[in-house]
């Protein structure tokens, strides 16, 4: 009777069968998995990375809530055409804040990786409007409604305190002055020391030109800051990637 | 499934017996083994040739040393590379000069309007029409220039970009906002917008033009010229004419003066090389209205 023959015994006890599945399963999991952890080349350490303004951070929640993501990815691959159109290709350090990443593999529109300070602020304004009347050809929809919602940051505290619950490194302190750090970000007149302080080469500016702080406002103060924060002057590739 | 045939009496069976339900030991095809095996030896020759494998610090390296990272900067190398004579004499040859080297300006041109399509398009329109008259994003194919339409000043443009915060040698000039900060009164408002109607040959309200020539004259005469010249040191737009950022209506006028524009354009330094501002300054240049 060879070994082979003991299949029998797992073929025909439906317990130790999904037992054992579960067990390769997991065996085969775990191998994929786990060396992403300790593997120190997984997020390589980059220059100038920090977590989101509060500002930014709500602007960034306003991009996911209107499902930009369906649309935009925000990673340019390691391919020339990309890289000569977008700018340096992204890094896994440049989205270890995001949760969750805007990576995505689907584009109808541009990547929007390093948007950040390609256009300035009355394009965007211009483009969210009505995309048509910036680009003929744009199959985007409106997005004028943003600059009739007002945002206060009432609740930018709480969602400060979610991200450093799954890691995000905001401090005690940041969390602390988020509803000034929020609104002194559209105001240049404003008392800018302690959020340029807090978040370095943080974008102080009335970014939709109205005197109310709106959604308008804290999506542009994301979009400008994507991909602007790593210094590629600095930036040494790790080519065993 | 085939009937029931007599011939496979005589078969070996599995053993297995399922309510009476026997199985045949047919041997598996042979050319399904073949590939099957001939899959586990390409996953092995591949772990040997590739990164795979996951070990304390880093990955197995493979032995071809292939990584994507390399393989695009090498990609970008060999473009480079090969575009390393044009490039350098886009360099090294005087900006106002290079449109005398025909086959230079061919390849600045062709070089300057793939990157004009990449970078500049989406706000000055594919065209490099600006979109549609009174946009707020300048016309290239015209002549009249706010900030100068020589090589130098295009180069110097592209380079630092229009009031932007990233570059301190970028342009910068700022129009007051008369009526929103109460610099004017909206009588003075409506006078001066009349003045700058009749100046760029509009219907206008004559005595309002008259009593508007009076108050261009004290708050915008420096930097838009006395007769409405504009002037490219400030960034000031010519008022004279036609042309329009923000549009030339009265009502247009009106908003453009009771709350400026400031306009922005970013500083494209880091995002290219010093040959391929050259070379899209040259595409700008020769598009109908440089100087």
């Amino acid at each position: 009777m060879s070994i082979l023959d003991h299949h029998k015994k797992i073929e025909t006890h439906a317990t130790l069968l999904l037992v054992l599945s579960f067990l390769v399963v997991t065996i085969g999991g775990l191998v994929q998995i786990v060396p992403l952890f300790y593997l120190e080349n997984t997020i390589e350490e980059v220059e100038g990375m920090r977590p989101y303004s509060p500002l930014e951070l709500a602007g960034r929640e306003i991009y996911v809530r209107e499902g930009c993501y369906v649309c935009h990815s925000q990673m340019v691959r390691p391919m020339r055409d990309e890289v000569e159109r977008y700018g340096h290709y992204s890094l896994a350090a440049e989205s270890m804040y995001d949760h969750p990443f805007q990576w995505g593999s689907k584009r109808t529109g541009p990547d929007l990786a390093r948007i950040g300070g390609r256009y300035s602020d009355a394009w965007h304004v211009a483009h969210l409007i009505n995309p048509r009347d910036v680009v003929p050809e744009s199959v985007m929809p409106p997005y004028a409604y943003l600059m009739d919602r007002p945002i206060t940051g009432e609740y930018i505290q709480d969602l400060m305190s979610t991200y450093a619950m799954v890691g995000v490194p905001y401090t005690d302190e940041m969390i602390a002055a988020a509803p000034e750090d929020f609104t002194v970000q559209v105001d240049p007149f404003g008392d800018t020391g302690g959020l340029l302080e807090r978040y370095h080469s943080a974008q102080v500016r009335n970014f939709d030109g109205q005197e109310e702080l709106t959604e308008m406002d804290a999506l542009i103060a994301y979009m400008q800051m994507i991909g602007t924060l790593v210094d590629f002057s600095t930036f040494q590739a790790d080519e065993s990637r | 499934m085939a009937a029931p045939n007599k011939k496979n009496h005589d078969r070996p069976t599995t053993g297995h017996s399922w309510d009476g339900i026997e199985e045949f030991d047919n041997p598996m095809p042979r050319w399904w083994l073949w590939t099957f095996y001939a899959t586990i030896i390409w996953a092995v020759v591949y772990w040997i040739l590739f990164p795979a494998w996951p070990l304390v610090r880093g990955a197995t390296a493979g032995m071809l040393g292939y990584s994507s990272r390399a393989d695009v900067a090498a990609e970008i190398q060999a473009v480079d590379d090969a575009n390393a004579v044009w490039y350098q004499r886009l360099v090294d040859t005087d900006v106002n000069a290079i449109h005398e080297d025909a086959d230079l300006q061919r390849f600045a041109v062709n070089a300057g309007a793939a990157v004009f399509r990449a970078q500049c398009s989406q706000c000055h329109g594919a065209g490099a029409d600006g979109i549609r008259p009174g946009s707020g994003f300048p016309n290239l194919n015209d002549d009249e220039w706010m900030w100068g339409g020589t090589m130098d000043d295009i180069v110097q443009t592209v380079t630092y970009g229009i009031r932007n915060e990233d570059f301190p040698d970028a342009r910068y000039s700022e129009m007051p906002s008369f009526g929103r900060d109460e610099l004017l009164t909206s009588e003075e408002i409506d006078q001066v917008v009349n003045h700058v109607l009749n100046i760029s040959g509009q219907a206008h309200d004559a005595a309002l033009a008259e009593a508007g020539a009076e108050v261009f004259d004290l708050n915008c005469s420096s930097c838009h010229g006395v007769n409405g010249e504009g002037d490219q040191f400030q960034g000031a737009p010519a008022l004279n004419n036609a042309i329009w950022l923000y549009g030339g209506s009265e009502a247009e006028i009106r908003a453009s003066v009771t709350v400026a524009h400031f306009g922005v354009m970013p500083g494209f330094t880091e995002r290219l090389n010093e040959a391929q501002i050259r070379a899209v300054a040259s595409y700008v240049h020769q598009l109908g209205g440089g100087q």
